[in-house]
């Protein structure tokens, strides 16, 4: 009923370019970030910090990252995860050999040495389309996973790789709220800066691509190196996400984080969510991360008692039955859930 | 020279039994344009169902009943899930394959138990010695290898046989070849599907007993699947004796990579040599070595 663009007139070539051109839309970014920086730090705990606001963020900036890639740019990759331990060793060792690095600083170096390896896998995207492209991207994964493993030098000759004590501008991030706030900010800039992108002449190119490339080809689009943007952007993405996860959520942590099974994570919440949109990168990552949670949740709470084996497999079960009913009901996602919710509004009360 | 044919030998020979789950892939994908994600807890659900069975039934019951499961299970997965995906984006069908997979794992080890069982094939551990009059002292062969090589060659011949000579087979091609076109001259697709994933369930089955009885039946053996990845797009998706071949070709290289390449860089690298080496073939043959290329038009 009051979700409308009619009566809202575009006077400027600036209002007709907004990001968000809606007055409705506006109001509730602002009344979401409003809740996430000043309301969540007043009444949230630790555990929701640590285990899930935190966690979430970061998973929902690697999706951002594969959906430039996937749902804009139309290449399906199964290296989310490399790119994330990419960009988490990169910052771990910039931290460590460069002492007194900014950590901003170290972060985005980090995504940049994630882009480039990203280029570099994404070279053979020039000749390889779709699933064999997918398999390919595999090599990355084994690959950087393997590098991480055996090359002790990136681990600095321990098992698990640290994170030093984490100082920003002089101030210690010593406490969740803290951290939560910085990883906030960075989520929050990043997916501006990614909604942005895909509305300009890169994101169309990418656009373009993924409709068609021979088409986009001929349009005058170059392939190369659009794609390869594409890849570096994606692997940019991924590289903070992964120095986040880290640094800010997990402090200490072992190769094996970042191994296939994240790629498919991260796989999940963009298909979920929706391919080809930021909004959906949220819900996606939101509902994939949530749903484990609370399938744990569920037997402690009916007080039925399982043993661990049993409700490992059993979630597994409830996991993938959920995607396969979600696949089938909605094969688009969260967001062209969203998107029918708001036609639906618009004509509310009185379709015709 | 004689190490170097055995390690040669050994490769090829763990190369075939990476041939026998990339089949399952390429069946799938050939009659129905799905990549199936799935075919490696295939692998892990069906070794499961066997050697559960066989501590009850003589093994032949076992393995009868096994194939049963398989179709069973085939019907179910064309009922409840493909039937409800078809015309989709090839992503959405290998992500609901990937859900396939989830379940399948949980499911297989919620009812048949999670640990680690014995499939003893009656065949003996021992390795025994080849070609004793040409090389010092012979070559160290796996029977079981052998045994998996006879299976997979079997294996090979007749689906070979089912799709050149059988009015099935004929069907699948045509499936294979075109879906609107096979449906619209009278194919029931639904019915093609099934008989795909039947079989596919059943070489799933086979590589399932013969994994199990190397590995002994437990859940490493559903990560068979990214194994059979590189043999699959070297030998490309649609071709089925590119599965074979890619298969042998991977386990040959992987093998000799490890043997003498390895020690140079550290070790460990059988994890992504295949990747590597497939990925620079790709480069030169971006639909793998037998693959149909793909024309694209504007």
């Amino acid at each position: 009923m009051f979700y409308r663009e009619n009566g809202q007139f575009k006077t400027s070539y600036a209002a007709d370019q907004a990001i968000f051109p809606i007055l409705l839309d506006r109001i509730a970014i602002m009344a979401i970030l409003l809740v996430a920086f000043l309301v969540v730090p007043l009444v949230a705990t630790q555990y929701v910090y640590t285990g899930i606001l935190i966690p979430f963020l970061i998973l929902a900036l690697a999706t951002i990252g594969l959906n430039l890639l996937t749902g804009y740019c139309g290449q399906v990759s199964l290296g989310t995860g490399a790119f994330m331990a990419v960009g988490a060793y990169a910052a771990y060792n910039l931290v460590l050999r460069l002492p007194g690095m900014n950590l901003l600083v170290a972060f985005a170096l980090a995504g940049g040495i994630s882009a480039l390896v990203g280029v570099l896998f994404g070279l053979p995207s020039l000749r390889i389309k779709g699933f064999y492209l997918a398999v390919a991207t595999l090599a990355a994964q084994f690959f950087i996973d393997w590098v991480f493993i055996r090359i002790k030098w990136f681990t600095n000759y321990a098992t698990n790789a640290t994170a030093p004590e984490l100082l920003l501008f002089g101030l210690p991030l010593d406490s969740a709220m803290r951290r939560y706030l910085v990883t906030l900010a960075i989520v929050v800039v990043m997916a501006l800066i990614a909604k942005n992108l895909v509305r300009g002449a890169t994101g169309r190119a990418w656009m373009a691509v993924r409709d068609m490339d021979i088409a986009a080809e001929i349009i005058g689009i170059r392939l190369l190196r659009t794609k390869l943007i594409a890849f570096a952007v994606s692997s940019f993405y991924c590289g903070v996400a992964g120095a986040l996860w880290g640094f800010m959520h997990l402090g200490a942590w072992e190769p094996l984080t970042f191994d296939v099974n994240r790629s498919f994570q991260v796989l999940f919440m963009v298909i979920i969510g929706g391919v080809g949109s930021i909004l959906g990168s949220f819900l996606g990552a939101a509902f994939i991360f949530a749903v484990p949670i609370l399938i744990n949740q569920v037997p402690a709470a009916l007080g039925v008692p399982i043993s661990t084996a049993l409700s490992s497999h059993l979630e597994a079960m409830i996991f993938g039955a959920m995607i396969i009913f979600f696949l089938i009901v909605e094969p688009h996602g969260f967001a062209r859930l969203w998107q029918l919710g708001k036609e639906k509004l618009r004509l509310w009360p009185l379709p015709h | 020279m004689a190490f170097f044919f055995e390690v040669v030998l050994g490769g090829l020979l763990a190369g075939v039994l990476y041939s026998l789950v990339a089949l399952g892939f390429v069946l799938i994908f050939k009659a129905s344009g799905v990549f199936n994600f799935a075919q490696g807890a295939m692998v892990l659900f069906a070794a499961l169902t066997l050697v559960r069975l066989t501590e009850w039934l003589p093994f032949w019951a076992a393995f009868a009943v096994s194939c049963l499961v398989m179709i069973a299970l085939a019907w179910v997965i064309e009922r409840v899930v493909l039937r409800h995906l078809v015309n989709q984006e090839g992503i959405i069908l290998f992500m609901a394959t990937l859900g396939i997979a989830f379940f399948l794992e949980g499911f297989g080890q919620t009812i048949w138990g999670s640990d680690i069982y014995t499939l003893d094939l009656g065949i003996p551990k021992e390795p025994s010695f080849i070609l004793e009059s040409i090389f010092d002292g012979g070559l160290l062969v796996d029977k079981l290898d052998v045994f998996a090589a006879v299976v997979a060659s079997a294996l090979v011949l007749g689906l070979a046989l089912f799709f050149q000579k059988t009015k099935v087979g004929l069907a699948l091609r045509a499936v294979a070849d075109d879906h609107q076109a096979a449906q619209s001259i009278g194919v029931p697709l639904d019915y093609i599907w099934l008989i795909v994933w039947s079989a596919a369930g059943i070489v799933a089955l086979v590589a399932g007993m013969v994994w199990g009885a190397k590995l002994g039946v437990q859940f490493s053996i559903a990560l068979v699947a990214l194994k059979a990845l590189p043999v699959l797009i070297l030998g490309g998706f649609t071709s089925v004796p590119g599965a074979i071949i890619g298969g042998l070709l991977i386990g040959m290289g992987e093998k000799l990579s490890e043997v003498y390449f390895g020690p140079i860089v550290g070790g460990g690298i059988e994890n992504w040599f295949a990747y590597m080496l497939v990925l620079v073939v790709l480069l030169f043959r971006p639909q793998g070595l037998f693959g149909d290329r793909v024309i694209e038009r504007v």
